[in-house]
């Protein structure tokens, strides 16, 4: 009797770990969506396009990832959605943008914030960069500051919208300088706020380094400095703010990788931690990358849980009074 | 002329075959409800990762023009818009269809977008470096100015009576608010869920034009003696032509007003049917007929959607700032060929360029073709039962607003739309005008705050929008507005009132 309680044990326990396996064995059995947050054609959903290629290869998911747009309110409407109707069980993953959903978190009306959500991987880093019209008086970071402190808050400073990268670095820029600027979110994103600084509706910008290394090529602007750590591989001749003396890191840096909702079961992250790297690492994806001009930053899941968990803390200390 | 000697890029095997499966590939996907032109180049852009940036690019350009005018089909035939831009080609096409002449609306629509189309496309060609210039100019000031004007005119627009139109423009307006403001970011009239990311227009759209009429189809559907089937006459592609050729005045008002609207950045395509449709009623001698079924207003709205595509591509090949979301995808699948738009892209890939330009160019010619060759034949729909259609436009509905973004919120909001829609039709309502101040709302308001926190920073709103000669410009174009329409409508109308009071009196 012992050994036969002991044996449907020992059974029941053999049959919960097969199942287990099996589950993990058999995700994903069909194809698995990726929400984005922003438009069709943004560099975010047009970049997760590029990155989520090669799923359907045998040796990746063995499954096609497909897009899912849902734009609106800065990414607040998808990210909302994912965070509350989206399922949780492996087939419906989120293109992040940090800072941006960790910076509307903290300020709140979402109904998300760093902790709903599990990273798996990272493929991107696209670094903000200032940048003034071709024919501007203004031609180092210098000259902008100078006339910032000169005409407190007349320095009109588009960005793609409030608590993106865009703003962050709006904010780190005015308290390393103690001086005002005025930012302006315009309508219709960062492609927007980059005809507000060609078309001189505002004095300044602040833009993401692809699309402005881009416009540089165009000879349509001038780009004064580049809000990382170091400088940056595209534009070897742009000083970094730290350089221009500004102390401002790399928080406004806009991170891009792909997250699920918390509550997807621990063997379906661990596949996806596992094998969505080595799909961004794809040599059909870094080059069509490379060709795109979007600057690839792999990161595994555990690298960006530290990142999210730092950026959290920065911007709890920054957006702080605001 | 330069791109003259890259036609033969076009004519390539490969390439043509492109062509073609764009072309006819972009009506249907057009003409399916709920795939808006955005949606279905997005589609097609992974197709292109396999093919040289040419032939890419061949392909994107045929399925862009196709799309914006396969739009037209859905409109005409089941009144459901395919896209913002075929709302005012559901206005008279539908009626035209409902009394047998889908044939000939569908012709006159084809055609439109086809002359409409291929002069859009040759301004492209010819004037890029002078309207680019021209682009820059509108900022937000500009544009709040241009979508007060087009609040103007939503009184007059598909309405018999001028205070009802006002009135369901104003519904609009405040339905355009729920959700979170655009640029602040602060929630407004979010009571669930469903409603977070404020009413999506695709599904508005379906709602507020199929809903109505298909409860209509139900209700007659009820007495056997009403369900009549619609005799569907043939009617000659040449009568066509020549009642198209006749319309120059409706033609080259569209065409004017697309390329316009197309050219400026942020406003799209998506009024540009409208405001086209608008402002040939208003010079036309017969008025009256416009909403009845009248060729007038089709091949205005028509003309102007297609005259559209051309000039908003300005914007992108020249500044690399897409203009509309569709040119946003577009810039995409540019991009992933390694191919940056800027000022010197015609200098750096002119065979790229040219090409895809051409593309469009025999993708204009390619539709018309296809789409009058179709058409006689897609008219037969008409001719299903009253219930059969009703439950077909039905499930469409549903379908093409499940599909925007895979969400039932939205399928609810279309069928809740639909319903107050089928109300207030009831009281001499209508959905056009209402539309008009959905798609307006959100640009005039957001415009607004963005233009005022720039001239916070400046001198002032005051000086910010009331000075400088495109804003006067404008704003003498929205006071001539309000007094024509208080002129015909006010001063006028009272003076038929009191004919028709007088008639009844006796």
């Amino acid at each position: 009797m012992k050994n036969f309680v002991k044996s449907a044990l020992l059974g029941a326990a053999a049959l919960a770990i097969s199942t287990g396996v099996s589950m993990a064995a058999d995700y994903p059995d069909r194809p698995i969506g990726v929400e984005v947050s922003y438009g069709a054609g943004g560099a975010t959903d047009f970049q997760a396009r590029i990155v989520t290629l090669p799923a359907g290869n045998e040796d990746m998911l063995g499954q096609p990832m497909y897009i899912l747009n849902k734009p609106g309110a800065g990414g607040r409407k998808g990210w909302n959605w994912f965070a509350t109707e989206a399922p949780k069980d492996g087939y419906m993953m989120s293109a992040y943008n940090v800072p941006h959903f960790i910076a509307q978190g903290i300020k709140g009306g979402v109904k998300y914030d760093a902790d709903t959500f599990e990273p798996i991987a990272n493929w991107g880093a696209d670094p903000a960069v200032v940048i003034v019209g071709k024919d501007s008086e203004f031609n180092s970071m210098a000259d902008l500051i100078a006339f910032a402190k000169a005409n407190p808050g007349k320095t009109t400073t588009s960005g793609a919208g409030l608590f993106v990268g865009h703003h962050i670095a709006a904010l780190q820029i005015e308290k390393a300088c103690d001086c005002k600027l005025a930012f302006i979110p315009t309508k219709g994103g960062g492609a927007a706020a980059m005809k507000a600084v060609i078309a001189g509706e505002t004095l300044a910008g602040i833009n993401n380094l692809s699309d402005a290394a881009r416009a540089l090529e165009a000879g349509n602007v001038k780009i004064l400095a580049v809000a990382d750590l170091e400088r940056h591989a595209f534009l070897p001749d742009t000083p970094t703010l730290k350089e221009g003396g500004l102390d401002v890191d790399n928080a406004s840096v806009n991170f891009r990788g792909l997250m699920v909702p918390k509550g997807t079961p621990q063997d379906v992250i661990d596949k996806l931690a596992a094998q969505v790297p080595k799909m961004f690492a794809h040599k059909r994806v870094t080059q069509k990358m490379k060709q795109t001009n979007s600057p690839v930053k792999i990161m595994s899941r555990a690298e960006v849980q530290a990142m999210w968990a730092e950026r959290k803390a920065t911007l709890a200390e920054l957006l702080k009074g605001l | 002329m330069e791109f003259l000697g890259y036609f033969g890029g076009v004519f390539e095997p490969v390439a043509l075959l492109l062509l073609l499966g764009g072309t006819v590939g972009g009506l249907v996907l057009g003409a399916t409800p709920g795939l808006s032109p955005t949606m279905a180049v997005a589609l097609l852009i992974p197709f292109t990762f396999h093919l040289t940036p040419t032939q890419g690019l061949i392909l994107l350009g045929a399925a862009y023009t196709s799309t914006v005018a396969g739009g037209a089909v859905s409109a005409i035939l089941l009144k459901i818009p395919g896209a913002p831009a075929n709302i005012a080609t559901a206005l008279d096409g539908n009626a035209m269809a409902r009394n047998g002449e889908g044939a000939r609306a569908l012709q006159l629509s084809f055609l439109a977008s086809g002359v409409g189309g291929v002069i859009g496309v040759l301004l492209l060609i010819f004037l890029t470096p002078v309207l680019a210039v021209w682009a820059l100019k509108f900022g937000p000031s500009h544009l709040f100015w241009i979508a007060i004007l087009g609040v103007t005119v939503i009184g007059s627009l598909d309405s018999k009576s001028f205070v009802k139109g006002l009135l369901s423009g104003c519904i609009g307006l405040w339905l355009s608010q729920i959700g979170y403001d655009e640029i602040q970011g602060t929630e407004r009239f979010i009571f669930t869920d469903a409603l977070t990311g404020g009413i999506h227009i695709i599904p508005a759209l379906i709602g507020l034009f199929a809903i109505p009429q298909v409860m209509e189809m139900f209700a007659k559907g009820r007495v056997s003696a009403a369900i009549e089937s619609i005799a569907v006459p043939k009617y000659s592609i040449f009568d066509s032509v020549r009642e198209v050729a006749r319309s120059i005045r409706s033609l080259s008002i569209g065409t004017t007003v697309g390329a316009i609207v197309g050219l400026i950045p942020g406003v799209g395509g998506q009024i540009a049917g409208l405001v086209a449709y608008d402002q040939s009623r208003k010079f036309s001698e017969t008025p009256d007929k416009f909403g009845k079924g009248h060729a007038e207003g089709i091949i205005s709205a028509e003309s102007a959607n297609n005259a559209m595509v051309g000039p908003s591509l300005v914007p992108l090949l020249t500044l690399s700032i897409p203009g509309s979301p569709t040119a946003a995808v577009l810039l995409g699948g540019l991009l992933i060929h390694g191919i940056f738009p800027g000022s010197n892209i015609f200098d750096k890939h002119p065979e790229v360029i040219w090409t895809f330009i051409n593309s469009m160019l025999l993708g204009q010619i390619l539709m018309v073709i296809f789409g009058l060759y179709t058409a006689a034949w897609a008219a037969r729909i008409a001719k299903a039962p009253v219930p059969i259609m009703a439950a077909g436009v039905l499930v469409l509905a549903m379908f093409g607003s499940y599909s925007v973004q895979q969400s039932m919120g939205d399928v609810h909001i279309m069928l809740a739309l639909g319903i107050g829609m089928y109300v207030l039709e009831k009281f001499g309502f209508s959905a056009a005008p209402l539309v008009l101040g959905l798609i307006l709302g959100p640009i005039a308001g957001d415009y607004f705050t963005n233009g005022a926190m720039i001239a916070a920073a400046q001198n002032g709103l005051f000086e910010y929008f009331f000075t400088g000669g495109l804003n006067l410009i404008l704003i003498f174009l929205v006071i001539s507005s309000i007094g024509y329409s208080f002129w015909t409508n006010m001063i006028k109308g009272t003076s038929v009132d009191v004919e028709a009071r007088t008639e009844v009196a006796e």
